[in-house]
């Protein structure tokens, strides 16, 4: 076995063991925590294959960026763990039903999968020849170049996404004070200020 | 002996982790000396004399701190999490600490010469946050909550502008690394051909963005003594807190030297004519890190509100425009190609 060997095999078990974890952990930011191990685990692996553009990218989006925000909301939760775990035997069979029936589905589409004839010749006329370009290029090629309608498209699809998520949660609240922030950065000393010449004993 | 260092697998690791003893030891060394600096300079400015009991001049005051921190009792209150509690330092120094092994000190003296360096380095220093908001959650107390929850927003936010300007570094050298941006910036004009010229403005949008990142003063709102008391640290004393310590210190000399690779040509003499070399990237660093040591003495702290209103509605419209600028500038040659030496061969 050579080094790289050595290391997927310690990023796999890394992964599959924080996945476990994830699930398992009693705590929602340990679960966070082992998440974020997950994650850290299959950028090793992108590393691995040698794609260390989507490996960095992994990490300053997901690692960086999502799960401090998952952290900062899991924080702030006040969960009742005893109520929680309260009512686990009540679902528990109707959650084993469920994880039954997803893991069929997808056995019965895994054992059928089948790749169509030249699908292998199709993936490989798109891809630019990693031994002249460097991979970080291939990808922008591809998706700047080659498919530049589908990669707008999908921004497209996230842009109507986020604009949702912004209009149902904006409210406007008239009985709120408002920072007006032109206003006080536009206050000075004349205007806020009144110096009264205070004679003594006697007060304004 | 050579084929025993390039050839067999231990002969590789060993030589691998000498090399990181080699940045290690004498990085360490040097913020211990740098963390005197950064006390004198401060000092200064305030008309006093900062530290001058320990070793001449008070030269050895930063060794007889971290004796003091080490023999020091380690508290961990009531309630924490102690494994997560222990956990953030780590992270923490961890984190400060391998953010080395990609950068390059020389023409090629680096230790992982990485196709991606500056993503890389963008990635670690992103993962910087953890440790604060581990360290504020664990404690189990409330001012290192409030600060942790204020380190994680202010640094997500100044993160998006970073990332912006570095992209704008990237789209006029062509490259992610580090090597090929400074030879990008080798010139005929010495200190006029760097890229502080081109990308001016981002210069110090990086640098205020920098200062915010490393919770630096006037951005050290989650440890902000005033309020918070210390912030995410409170609750930690003894070595922990000396990991917290030495990994901030460490962070905001990464900062150092990403401003001296990304802008100002890195190991380049700053005079044609004269050898570049490693001296030249340690003085610029030095440099910058004065002016940090500077802005902590001389700038009041912001206000929260004013902290994030200057990062999400100044400093990212402004790098934002400045990437689609760049690009422009990139495309159709303009000014010469001083936005893409990529196409004219440095």
């Amino acid at each position: 076995m050579t080094v790289a060997d050595y290391a997927f095999y310690l990023f796999a078990i890394l992964l599959v063991a924080s996945g476990l974890f994830t699930v398992v952990a009693r705590n929602p930011v340990h679960s966070v925590l082992w998440l974020i191990l997950t994650f850290l685990s299959a950028s090793g692996l992108f590393v691995l294959l040698g794609a260390e553009f989507v490996a960095m990218l992994l990490i300053i989006v997901y690692v960086g960026a999502v799960m401090v925000l998952f952290l900062f909301v899991v924080m702030m939760l006040d969960v009742d763990f005893a109520q929680l775990r309260g009512g686990m035997a009540k679902f528990m069979p109707f959650a084993l039903l469920i994880g039954i029936v997803v893991l069929m589905q997808l056995s019965i589409a895994f054992g059928d999968w089948t790749a169509a004839d030249g699908s292998q010749a199709l993936r490989a006329a798109v891809t630019p020849d990693l031994t002249e370009v460097h991979n970080t290029a291939a990808l922008g090629q591809l998706m700047y170049d080659d498919f530049l309608l589908l990669f707008q498209l999908a921004g497209l699809i996230l842009l109507t996404a986020m604009i949702g998520a912004i209009v149902l949660t904006l409210r406007h609240n008239p009985n709120v004070k408002r920072q007006n922030v032109m206003a006080q950065m536009h206050r000075d000393p004349a205007k806020a200020m009144e110096l009264k010449d205070v004679k003594s004993g006697q007060g304004l | 002996m050579v084929e025993f260092f390039t050839t067999t697998n231990l002969g590789i690791a060993l030589l691998i982790l000498g090399q990181c003893l080699l940045v290690l030891l004498p990085l360490l060394a040097a913020l211990a000396f740098l963390m005197y600096g950064d006390r004198k300079v401060w000092a200064a400015v305030q008309m006093r004399k900062g530290p001058n009991v320990v070793g001449v001049f008070g030269l050895l005051q930063s060794f007889a701190d971290l004796l003091k921190y080490v023999v020091k009792e380690v508290v961990v209150p009531a309630g924490a999490d102690k494994f997560v509690f222990y956990l953030a330092p780590m992270i923490t120094f961890v984190m400060a600490v391998i953010a080395w092994a990609a950068i390059p000190w020389n023409d090629g003296w680096v230790i992982s010469d990485l196709n991606v360096a500056i993503l890389y380095i963008f990635a670690i220093s992103s993962l910087e946050v953890y440790g604060v908001i581990m360290g504020g959650w664990a404690s189990n107390s409330k001012y290192p909550f409030l600060g942790a929850l204020r380190s994680a927003a202010q640094m997500i936010s100044y993160e998006v502008s970073i990332g912006l300007i570095i992209i704008g570094v990237i789209i006029s050298s062509g490259s992610m690394n580090f090597g090929d941006i400074v030879a990008a910036q080798d010139g005929r004009f010495g200190i006029f051909s760097w890229y502080w010229i081109p990308h001016f403005p981002m210069v110090v949008l990086f640098f205020v963005s920098a200062l915010a990142e490393t919770n630096r003063p006037p951005f050290d709102l989650p440890e902000a003594e005033s309020e918070l008391v210390a912030g995410y640290q409170v609750e930690y004393s003894s070595t922990p807190f000396l990991l917290f310590m030495i990994g901030e210190l460490m962070a905001i000399v990464l900062m150092c030297a990403l401003i001296t690779l990304m802008f100002f040509g890195g190991w380049l003499s700053p005079i044609p004519g004269l050898p570049d070399g490693i001296f030249w990237m340690i003085l610029k660093m030095g440099f910058f890190f004065f002016i940090f040591a500077m802005v902590k003495a001389i700038t009041p702290r912001y206000r929260y509100d004013q902290l994030m209103r200057i990062g999400w509605k100044v400093f990212l419209p402004l790098s934002l425009a400045w990437v689609v600028l760049v690009a422009f500038f990139a495309q159709f040659g303009a000014f010469g190609g001083a936005y893409a030496r990529w196409a004219i061969g440095g």
